[in-house]
């Protein structure tokens, strides 16, 4: 088991045939994912080294049973691919893209609420299952199959500290890009159910930073539900009120959102939180031993 | 992009809110011509992006053109907030009944619009919600269905019955502001009921979604009268995401996240980030060049620090690129580097052969930040 992705996991790209879409199709598929098909208007016939490629995702589910969608359009198609997919009924929709006006996706997430379809994303690295499959951009070779899930709202931040991990010898069983975005798809209360759920990870790292209050509403659900431990790291102590760092979340409003408060809410819940990403894997690997 | 006051009321004219008639002066004497032009009497109002302007002076109730023309140039001369002033907004003086609180906001913790509306005005809004909750009214909004005249009437509710059906015209233009113009707020306090009976919008604060500039080519023109640092400027200018900070180690790193934690461990290391810069994914050799002299044209900097975790980017390239760019400027400060991830080996080699006495070479990020930190302090390397 693992969470979102496994073997049985269909990829279909929307975007395929872009620079960055071909690119990290083929490195997943070197990685084992198995990738099926493609999607880019116009270029159905086409095949991306031998992945065949479809105007439509719904002709691509059929052709060839994808079940699980990534997307790697520009910005302002992606939420039109995102839809798209939810319309093909696939379960796991992980979005890449980044720079998608908030205003769309807050459209495209009051539209999901009604479907079965769960979004990783956007702007967002994507998610992997050591050994099993690979859908986004997440460096493969830094992870190593385990029992430790993690989940994060950045993407080289988790590089780093699954990097620790491993490091250690302490694999993964799941690690989730939920990515940056204000307005996202699955996040850290969602991905902490699953893994609460999942009789493989045994214990789950969750990588906040300031801005909105995901990290709050995580603590409260940990608080009640959580039967694994959890480990945690904030990054944005430094970060000023009211400046976006880099993130289009990552921002401090009025008292709101702060690195401290986030670790004050989580240390409540019973979580242990890191101070740098090298304390993370070593609070990890003492709770592990 | 947070808009100056004048160029959110420019939005709500747009959207028929309606707003007092004001002019915008850019020295003391066309404060004055304003304010005879408004009647002999105005307000000036500072345009800065600090908060508390009333209480600091920067909102002045002038009796005559004299008095407008003097209050601009004190504020032209001394500045508001530590911020250089660059224009005023001079503005009729209205005779207040009332005072009341608005705002429109895309609630990111449900993904749903949210709309607020107070009996009170000129007040702080979260303070507001804790000792007065009654005189507060929050309405969440699905950005599918949109607004409708059942959401003004619970919106307006706790006001005077008199300023009612104005106050609904208002909210439902301030709703098209945040939807049509890629608001992410839009707060108007305070909302004034005057003396004669109308309503007007004495203030705007309204933030744009920067992701939706690409669509929205007129709000983008307010960015050009946006002051910024020069430093920033050139790095906008080259794609970077940057933020000037008070501290005096420069930092360079990929991904906001692992940016974020590189200047929280330079502090914990006892020293200050002078920025946040973060050179994106894929970082060629050109774009860490362009970075590093961003970093060492910034006067503060008294070390550098490199923090690169390879995904796509290549740390091979990464070290190419720093080593291109101390052929085009001359560091006078040590830079810190600290390369893992993809061609991490690689790009190592490639600064050790190079042999830069400019250049730390650290393992981790952790003896990296201690390193920088230390070295700004005037530390032997």
């Amino acid at each position: 088991m693992s969470i979102l992705v496994d073997d049985a996991t269909r990829v279909v790209v929307s975007g395929i045939t872009g620079r960055e879409g071909t690119f990290h199709t083929l490195r997943n598929r070197a990685y084992g994912t198995q990738v099926v098909a493609g999607v880019t208007p116009g270029k159905a016939g086409q095949r991306v080294e031998d992945i065949p490629v479809f105007d439509t995702i719904a002709d691509a589910v059929e052709e060839t049973g994808a079940n699980t969608s990534l997307i790697f359009v520009p910005a302002r198609f992606a939420t039109e691919a995102i839809l798209e997919a939810a319309d093909s009924d696939l379960r796991l929709i992980v979005c890449i893209t980044e720079g998608i006006p908030v205003r769309d996706m807050a459209r495209t997430a009051s539209y999901l609420r009604g479907k079965p379809s769960t979004l990783v994303g956007p702007n967002c690295p994507g998610v992997i299952s050591p050994g099993r499959s690979n859908v986004g951009i997440i460096p493969g070779e830094i992870c190593e199959p385990g029992r430790v899930g993690l989940v994060s709202r950045s993407g080289t931040l988790t590089y780093q500290i699954v990097h620790e991990l491993t490091q250690r010898g302490i694999g993964q069983s799941t690690c989730v890009g939920m990515g940056g975005d204000p307005v996202h798809g699955i996040g850290f209360l969602e991905s902490l159910a699953l893994f609460n759920w999942d009789p493989e990870t045994e214990l789950v790292v969750m990588i906040g930073e300031i801005g909105g209050d995901d990290e709050e509403r995580a603590a409260e659900y940990i608080a009640q539900e959580m039967t694994k431990p959890v480990i945690g790291y904030i990054a944005g102590f430094t970060a000023p009120a009211g400046k976006r760092m880099g993130h289009a979340g990552a921002i401090i409003t009025g008292s709101r959102g702060t690195a401290q408060a986030k670790v004050e809410a989580l240390e409540l819940a019973g979580v242990n939180v890191g101070r740098t990403p090298t304390e993370v894997a070593a609070l990890v690997e003492a709770v592990l031993s | 992009m947070d808009l100056f006051e004048y160029q959110g009321k420019e939005l709500f004219r747009r959207h028929g809110i309606p707003v007092p008639r004001g002019i915008i002066a850019e020295t003391p004497e066309s404060a004055r011509a304003a304010t005879e032009i408004l009647g002999g009497t105005s307000v000036v109002k500072v345009q800065v992006q600090v908060g508390g302007r009333g209480k600091g002076g920067g909102i002045v109730l002038a009796d005559s053109p004299d008095d407008a023309e003097e209050a601009a140039a004190r504020l032209f001369r001394d500045g508001f907030g530590g911020r250089r002033v660059s224009r005023v907004l001079v503005e009729e003086r209205l005779e207040i009944a009332g005072e009341f609180y608005a705002a429109m906001l895309l609630d990111r913790s449900t993904g749903t619009d949210l709309a607020m509306v107070a009996a009170e005005g000129g007040v702080d809004i979260e303070e507001l919600a804790r000792t007065k909750p009654e005189a507060l009214r929050r309405l969440h909004i699905d950005p599918e269905i949109g607004i409708h005249p059942y959401h003004l009437r619970a919106l307006t509710g706790a006001l005077p019955p008199e300023a009612r059906d104005l106050v609904e015209n208002i909210l439902a233009g301030l709703y098209d502001v945040l939807t049509k113009e890629d608001a992410t707020l839009v707060e108007v306090n305070p909302l004034v009921l005057l003396d004669d009976g109308r309503v007007f919008a004495l203030d705007a604060k309204v933030t744009i979604d920067d992701n939706a500039l690409f669509r929205q080519s007129e709000i983008e023109m307010f960015k050009s009268v946006h002051p910024i640092d020069p430093v920033e400027f050139r790095a906008r200018e080259a794609g970077l995401q940057y933020v000037k900070l008070d501290g005096e180690v420069g930092i360079i790193g990929n991904g906001a996240g692992l940016v974020m934690s590189t200047l929280d461990l330079v502090q914990q290391a006892g020293a200050g980030a002078a920025n946040f810069l973060d050179v994106g994914g894929g970082a060629s050799a050109d774009s860490i060049a362009t970075s590093l002299e961003v970093i060492l044209s910034d006067p503060s900097v008294r070390s550098v620090l490199v923090n690169i975790f390879g995904g796509i980017t290549r740390c091979d390239l990464v070290a190419e690129g720093l080593l291109e760019a101390l052929e085009r400027v001359t560091p006078t400060v040590q830079i810190v580097v600290r390369l893992d991830g993809t061609n991490a080996d690689e790009g190592r080699k490639i600064l050790e052969d190079a042999e830069h006495p400019r250049i730390v070479p650290a393992r981790t990020m952790l003896e990296a930040a201690r390193r920088a930190a230390d070295l700004a302090h005037g530390e032997a390397p």
